[in-house]
This record gives C-alpha cells, sequence and structure tokens, in this order.
C-alpha cells in the first residue's frame, strides 16, 4: 500500500508547513527569527539583570507582570506566524470549468474582434458596488476583501498585509492576533524602558550614574534596542487601532478604496456602525476556523493514462467473457453483494473502489444465449467522453466518496426485461438506507 | 495500479455539478445565493430547495453572528493567551459541524434519493455550493 499523503504536502501554494501540517507559515521566515530573537533576548536581559534587583528593592510584582506580557506577546506572535491567515482554497477542475465557461459567454457573440474576457466581475456589497477580480493562480473570483499574496502564492480572506516581521501573511484568521501581538509589544517595550530607567535611576542614588551603568551594562544594551523600537511599534499599533475601528485592511488603506472620488460616494460597507462594535468584531468577534484541512488525507489521483485504459477494458473482457461471468455472478447477485464494512482510512476506499468497480461492470446473458460484459452507460458514457476528461477523484473527501456509488442505474438496451431501468444500488458504510 | 484504473468507473467524476456562488449582498458573512437552478427542475422542488438553503444560510449566519457567547469565548481564549483554543473547538466549528449533520441528513432523506446530492460547502472552502446530479452524464 503507498504511504498515506496528507493534504498540506500537496498544497499548491508557497508555504512551509512544520509538525506534520499543524504550523504553516510563508517559504522565507528570515526576519520572523530576527523579531523572535530581539524579542527574547531583550526581555531575557531584563528578566536576568534588572528584574532581580527591581524584585528585591521595589515590588515582586515588576517580574510578574513581565512574565505575563512576554507570554502575551509570543503566543500571539507564534499565533500570527503559525497559522493559516485564511487562504482560500484554490477552485477545483470542475468549478474551474464552470467559471471558465461564464466567462467566455459573452465573447462568442462578437466573433471577428478577439478582445480578452471579462475578467471582472461586480457584486453590490450594501448597496455599494464592488469589482471582484478573476485569479487566474486560484481560478476564482475573489470574493470582496480578498487579495492574493505574492510571496504565498494564495488567496487571502480579508487580505491585510504580507508581514515579513512575523514571517506570514496577515489576513482574515490572524488579523486579530497580529493587532494584538503589536499593542501587547507596544505595552512591553514602554514597559521594559521604564522598569530599566527605574533600575538605573535607583542605583544612581546610591553612586553616581556612569558608576550605574557600569554595574548594569544589560539595562543600557535593553534602554537602547527599546528606545528605537518602541516608536515604529507604538506608530504601527496606532495605525492599526484606526484600521480597527474604522474596519478596513492596510490594503484597502493604502488603495483608498472607501475614499471619496470624482464625485462618487464612497462608504465602508463592511463597518459594523460604531468604533465599539468594529474594535469587538476584531477582537473578539467569530474566529472562523481554517478552510484548509491540512491534516486531512488526500484521495488518490487517477491520471488521464488510466482514464484511457479502464475504457478499454470492455473490449478486452471480450476474450475472456466466461471467466469473468463466473467472476462477477449476475446483476441480482451483485444487489445481493452490498457489504457494509465501516471503512475510513484512504486505503480502505481504494479496496472499496475496486469493488465497486467489479460491481459496476455488468455481465449478462442475452435471451440467444451469448454473453455481455460492459459499463454502464452512466460512468463516462463510453470511450469518447471517458478519455477526453482528466478524473478527479482526489479532490474529493471520504465523506463524498460515502455517496459516490450509491446509485447506479442500469439502462442498457440489451438488459432483461426485469433489470430493465432497475436501480443497483450498492452501499457501504453508513449509507445502506438508500 | 490495477487497483487505481477501477476507479476511473466511478460516477460521480463524470455528472453534472452545479454551483450555487456565495451572497455578498449583506456583506463578506457566508451566505448562498437562494436561486433556484434550473437544472433542478423534475427533481426536487423549488420550495424545498429554497426551504434547505434558507436553514443553510440560518446556520451560517449563526455562525458569524456576534453573539454573547462569541465575544465570552474570544475573551476567555484571550486571558489564557490563547492557548484554549487548543484544546477546544469554537462556535464556529461546532456550527460548521452542524451544517455537515444537516447536509448529510438532507442528503439521506431528500436528495439523493431523487439523483442530486449536495457538497458540504466547506469542503469547497465556503466558495460555493456544489450540486450533483448523479444520473447524468457530463458530455463534454
Ligand atoms: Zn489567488
Ligand atoms: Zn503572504
Amino acid at each position: 500500500m503507498p504511504k498515506k499523503v496528507r493534504k498540506w504536502e500537496v498544497f499548491p501554494g508557497k508555504n512551509k508547513f512544520y509538525c506534520n501540517g499543524r504550523i504553516m507559515m510563508a517559504k522565507q521566515s528570515g526576519i520572523f527569527y530576527l523579531t523572535c530573537s530581539l524579542i527574547v533576548v531583550t526581555s531575557g536581559l531584563f528578566f536576568g539583570f534588572d528584574c532581580v534587583y527591581l524584585a528585591e528593592h521595589v515590588t515582586p510584582a515588576i517580574p510578574a507582570i513581565g512574565v505575563a506580557l512576554f507570554l502575551f506577546v509570543m503566543s500571539t506572535l507564534f499565533r500570527t506566524s503559525f497559522s493559516d491567515p485564511g487562504v482560500i482554497p484554490r477552485s477545483t477542475p470542475d468549478e474551474a470549468a464552470e467559471i471558465e465557461k461564464q466567462i467566455e459567454v459573452p465573447n462568442t457573440s462578437s466573433p471577428g474582434t478577439y478582445r480578452p474576457p471579462p475578467r471582472t466581475r461586480e457584486v453590490v456589497v450594501k448597496g455599494q458596488v464592488i469589482k471582484l477580480k478573476y485569479c487566474f493562480t486560484c481560478k476564482i473570483f475573489r470574493p470582496p476583501r480578498a487579495s492574493h499574496c505574492s510571496l504565498c502564492d494564495n488567496c487571502v480572506e480579508r487580505f491585510d498585509h504580507h508581514c515579513p516581521w512575523v514571517g506570514n501573511c496577515v489576513g482574515k484568521r490572524n488579523y486579530r492576533y497580529f493587532y494584538l501581538f503589536i499593542l501587547s509589544l507596544s505595552v512591553l517595550c514602554i514597559y521594559i524602558f521604564a522598569c530599566v530607567l527605574t533600575h538605573l535611576i535607583l542605583r544612581a542614588q546610591n553612586d553616581n550614574f556612569l558608576n550605574a551603568m557600569k554595574e548594569s551594562p544589560a539595562s543600557i544594551v535593553e534602554a537602547i534596542i527599546c528606545f528605537f523600537s518602541v516608536w515604529s511599534i507604538i506608530g504601527l499599533a496606532g495605525f492599526h487601532t484606526y484600521l480597527a475601528t474604522s474596519e478596513q485592511t492596510t490594503n484597502e488603506d493604502i488603495k483608498g478604496s472607501f475614499t471619496a472620488k470624482r464625485g462618487q460616494d464612497n462608504f465602508n460597507p463592511y463597518s459594523k456602525g460604531s468604533i465599539i462594535k468594529n474594535c469587538m468584531t476584531v477582537l473578539c468577534g467569530p474566529t472562523a476556523p481554517s478552510l484548509l484541512d491540512r491534516r486531512g488525507f488526500v484521495v488518490p489521483e487517477v491520471s488521464q493514462a488510466l482514464v484511457v485504459q479502464v475504457s478499454e477494458n470492455p473490449e478486452k473482457e471480450h476474450n475472456s467473457v466466461n471467466v469473468r461471468h463466473e467472476y462477477y455472478g449476475s446483476t441480482n447477485i451483485t444487489n445481493q453483494k452490498t457489504n457494509s464494512t465501516g471503512m475510513n482510512t484512504a486505503d480502505d476506499i481504494n479496496n472499496e473502489s475496486k469493488n465497486v468497480a467489479k460491481r459496476e461492470m455488468i455481465t449478462y446473458q442475452t435471451p440467444d444465449g451469448t454473453v455481455n460484459s460492459k459499463l454502464p452507460p452512466n460512468s463516462g458514457g463510453g470511450p469518447p467522453t471517458c478519455t477526453g476528461r482528466k478524473n478527479h477523484i482526489w479532490d474529493m473527501t471520504l465523506n463524498q466518496l460515502n455517496y459516490m456509488d450509491i446509485v447506479i442505474p442500469i439502462t442498457s438496451e440489451n438488459t432483461e426485461s426485469g433489470t430493465k431501468g432497475e436501480k443497483t444500488v450498492v452501499s457501504r458504510g453508513c449509507s445502506t438506507e438508500y | 495500479m490495477s487497483e487505481m484504473e477501477n476507479l476511473a468507473a466511478l460516477p460521480v467524476n463524470q455528472c453534472i455539478k452545479i454551483f450555487v456562488q456565495r451572497d455578498f449582498t449583506d456583506g463578506t458573512a457566508v451566505k448562498f445565493q437562494n436561486k433556484y437552478p434550473p437544472e433542478l427542475r423534475g427533481k426536487i422542488e423549488e420550495s424545498q430547495f429554497s426551504q434547505t438553503l434558507n436553514t443553510l444560510n440560518g446556520l451560517y449566519a449563526e455562525a458569524e453572528s456576534l453573539s454573547s457567547r462569541t465575544y465570552c469565548e474570544s475573551c476567555f481564549a484571550c486571558l489564557t493567551a490563547y492557548l484554549a483554543y487548543l484544546c477546544m473547538d469554537t462556535y464556529y466549528e461546532k456550527c460548521l459541524k452542524k451544517v455537515n449533520r444537516y447536509i448529510e441528513e438532507q442528503n439521506k432523506t431528500v436528495y439523493v434519493p431523487r439523483g442530486v446530492m449536495l457538497v458540504d460547502p466547506v469542503e469547497r472552502g465556503l466558495r460555493v455550493l456544489e450540486i450533483c446530479l448523479l444520473n447524468e452524464t457530463n458530455h463534454r
């Protein structure tokens, strides 16, 4: 049996996965490690040198608050960096074909002049007309607020921006963590800076300031790091607070999507109405689950070549009709052979579908005594239709496979009167009732 | 290899599929267009289909609503520095499971006996609601 493949292993975007698909990051994550080490080193120096002195001379609450802040910062950072930002899974081939069909309709009306098919679609969101753009990579019309991240090669819902500092896109699913990360980081930064200053001043009271600096050189390093980073962090926190209160994304703000232009009245249709409501939605609104099912198993793909082989099978079978007849039995027996083994693994599906395919191959005896075997028409309508189409079973999940082969109508004209038009019901697992 | 060959004979791959698109008129919350696809004529009554879709949309609206329950859950998770999410299902996930059960039940009682099958939108990334016409071959 081949090794079971999880979906993250065949994920089409440019992402890195760790812990068997539990952790998802952008390919380039060098700056993320820099962020991590800056925070850890600064906090480490703070806990190692300043906290010891301050706990002794001021209050033990200082290291306690520091630890709580540090843990919150790290956990929100890891949440932002390691989670799915809200990637929209790429469309299935059938879905893409459907969209392709819809796009090409207006083009056929003017055969002489070739115009590229319109790749936008307009929707009205709360009275505001929003253009949806077609994504050539994901083969979908991007929903409102979604955008394609070129670094990760994914369409991300409510795309904010790609943040190299956290090594991930910031989107619908991790914006909250990102916002809380910058907010708590600016607090931590100010906190450390204030504590370090207190530490130095307390020491300077007993001695002069220069000696205090000599006694605790680590404090100087922390003070410098905090002093230079705190401005940009506070600025960013302020900017994102503004965005959160007005329910905008960085992407929309930069593009000026909701600013009035050319006399047109533009407003933000996604705003919940009030500043507080917008903030609450960002901070404690519903948490949408990941749509990627990264740890689910891939159902094996069947290549085009194999499909051709299958469609040739009925021809070959003619030479060994008797054997097959014994092997598969009549349609009636097929009906009774419904086995309902509880199956749930990918391996079982292979076996199971093998059985199903055999059942589907109908062998019957015509009145004049000749034995025929052929595939029922609904499984591709014979060789010509079969060969042209690629099979996409791998897009299906186990749940669907349960339904896949439930109804197999026998509509062949040669069929004996009793079985004509009758539906062979093949049940498996929980679907016995059908 | 011989096992994989036979997979190709399964019917769902070639069956006709209808896609019900998302409805964005009320914002980006998950909602599907409640427009009766003409392909279903003669299989499923219009009222039955719209009832199913209304229930589905209702379930999604519940998941996306800003209820006090969601607020409490999020605040609690925030207080635990989001470590609580490692060992608990969010309300949204519970709602999606409810949707899955509902679709399964509808398939069993209404749709599959009439040769139609609904696919849980979560398996299509909540982009579309896919409807398979099980007995019709796609000649393309
Ligand atoms: Zn895309
Ligand atoms: Zn990205």
